[in-house]
């Protein structure tokens, strides 16, 4: 294991027990059956996969909301132990996640800058004035500013959501973002602001991020590294640039043919296509 | 003659602060058998002004028009009983989200007879012949045992199925697809998309595609509408609007695709457009 690794999964799994009735036996759902990867520092593995394929299961083993059945998991080189109640403050702090719905993971109740004070109030011993100032920093930093600070999250866009979504998740200087499809609720132009948004911090912050995204062309975007989940399993692992030139796996390819195409060839041959049809007619 | 031509259509809702213009003064028509996509981010009125067809929306809003016509005849003149036995006949509408809108205390084959009974007055066998064709016509597999089923008891992308088969039950001349595809996924997308222009095809309906995916435009689209805060930014064929854009937005909205990302960053709407609903000069809207 090099000294550059950020994240190491090993063999996980998940399973999720169907409770039996009277009649009905017990039912066990492999959500997640065995995946295995590694991620360099400052890069971002993007995780592929139609609805129910698990990807969302991984980042939730990833960030310790649930705990794999077995398997290991090791950040930044140490074996994380994920038993409840085991898991140390430093690890959580390492770990934060930005979730889909920006509607949904802001309490509504809640002023903008209670929601960022709140990780540091929690983990550390800060003053409320020193809260105060590091939410403003925040504030800027994604682009949003100290008048914002006292706003609730109903007179904000979906856009300006997810960016106070992003802001919280990095209060507490991460090294691991795990973000679950973080732009799929947004519209075209808002979505190109948030993905640039994305690369900037990481710039500035060196972090890594594991990207889970069903949209590909985001992904051909964004990704270092890219794992293709079918069915619980990882049915392929590579490169950006290998997955996409040279894909594997036969549920890649039709992953890839079932994607639009908006560039003016596929456009053109389309057409031809229908004029034939309409000539044969 | 067109299809369905609309002109001069404008929708308000009634807000704390005024009227409020959802759709301001647009036109558009569509062809017998021609694919005509609408395009446009959320709250760009694309729904609305279909709804506003539809005669869908809540009675609070205020719906003016020079004419809407469908067939020559003025669908805002009609009376009400007549404007029903129109829609979900000659115009039929899918909605986005394919669970939500189909009633979860029924099966979906009385759903589905329900429409056959109401407007071509089918007796009960027929009804049921014809459902089962419908369903075969939709790629559902074992019709006959479907017919039985709740909505619950089936995947998002049957569920889209049963709603397309609902829409074309009575061979619409006017199909409305309402985002038919969002809620689902990629490759589930393809299989609904594929189903739909093959059908629009054989049956030569006009089809209205509403959307926010240029990937969607450009797979099935004639003719594009861009919409932006209730106003047409831009009509083209969709050739000329991939290759040559004019207004100034449908441009910022292409650069904004990732997959035509050039360097490390992408291009945001702001860089080419400053946020004002006023169509380009030199744009034919």
């Amino acid at each position: 294991m090099t000294e550059n690794t950020m994240l190491e999964v090993r063999d996980i799994k998940r399973d999720y027990e169907l409770p039996g009735g009277l009649f009905k036996p017990k039912k066990i759902i492999h959500a997640v059956k065995g995946v295995s990867f590694k991620l360099e520092r400052g890069k971002t593995l993007a995780i592929v996969g139609e609805s129910g394929c698990g990807k969302s299961t991984l980042a939730r083993m990833i960030t310790f909301i649930d705990e794999p059945t077995s398997g290991d998991l090791l950040i930044d080189g140490k074996k994380v132990d994920t038993r409840p109640g085991h898991l140390t403050q430093e690890m959580r702090q390492k770990v934060q996640i930005v979730f889909q719905n920006p509607y949904g993971s802001l309490n509504p109740r809640q002023k903008i800058g209670d929601v960022l004070g709140e990780p540091l109030a929690i983990n550390t011993g800060m003053s409320a004035e020193e809260r105060r100032h590091r939410a403003n920093e925040m504030l800027k930093k994604v682009g949003l500013g100290p008048e914002h600070y006292n706003r609730y999250p109903h007179m904000f866009s979906g856009g300006q959501r997810q960016r106070i979504a992003i802001a919280r998740a990095l209060m507490m200087n991460p090294k691991l973002l795990v973000l679950d499809e973080p732009v799929s609720a947004l519209d075209l132009s808002v979505q190109a602001q948030v993905l640039n948004l994305l690369a900037d911090l990481q710039d500035e912050f060196g972090l890594t991020y594991v990207f889970i995204s069903h949209d590909l062309s985001v992904v051909r975007y964004i990704a270092d590294e890219v794992m293709v989940m079918y069915f619980g399993e990882a049915v392929e692992y590579g490169t950006r640039d290998e997955v996409f030139s040279d894909p594997k796996h036969e549920y890649t390819r039709t992953l890839f043919a079932a994607t639009p195409r908006a560039d003016i060839e596929s456009i053109r041959a389309r057409i031809a296509r229908k004029n034939a049809a309409k000539a044969v007619a | 003659m067109a299809l369905l031509q609309i002109d001069n259509l404008t929708v308000e809702f009634e807000t704390a602060t005024g009227w409020f213009k959802a759709v301001d003064g647009v036109s558009m028509s569509v062809e017998k058998g021609e694919v005509l996509a609408i395009v446009g981010e959320s709250g760009s009125g694309k729904s609305v002004a279909m709804l506003a067809v539809m005669g869908l929306l809540p009675w609070t809003a205020k719906i003016t028009a020079d004419q809407m016509l469908f067939e020559g005849r003025d669908i805002q003149k009609i009376s009400p009983a007549e404007r029903r036995k129109l829609i979900g006949k000659d115009i039929a509408m899918i909605f986005q989200e394919p669970i939500a809108s189909l009633n979860p205390c029924f099966t979906v084959g009385f759903q589905i007879e329900e429409v056959l009974r109401i407007h071509l007055g089918l007796d009960k066998k027929e009804r049921r012949a014809r459902a089962i064709e419908l369903f075969k016509q939709v790629g559902l597999p074992n019709p006959e045992e479907r017919l039985n089923h709740f909505p619950h008891q089936m995947s998002g992308g049957q569920c889209q199925r049963v709603m397309i088969a609902i829409a074309i039950a009575c061979n619409p001349k006017l199909l409305i697809a309402d985002e038919p595809t969002t809620a689902l996924d990629v490759t589930i997308q393809k299989q609904i998309l594929d189903l739909i222009m093959s059908l629009q095809a054989k049956n030569g309906m006009g089809l209205i595609m509403i959307t926010h995916d240029m990937g969607v435009v450009a797979e099935t689209a004639d003719r594009v509408v861009v919409q932006y805060k209730g106003r047409k930014m831009e009509e083209a064929d969709v050739l000329s609007l991939f290759e040559s854009p004019k207004s100034n937005y449908t441009k910022a909205l292409l650069a904004a695709l990732p997959e035509n990302a050039t360097g490390d960053r992408l291009t945001t709407v702001s860089a080419f457009f400053d946020g004002n609903p006023e169509p380009t000069p030199g744009v034919s809207a």
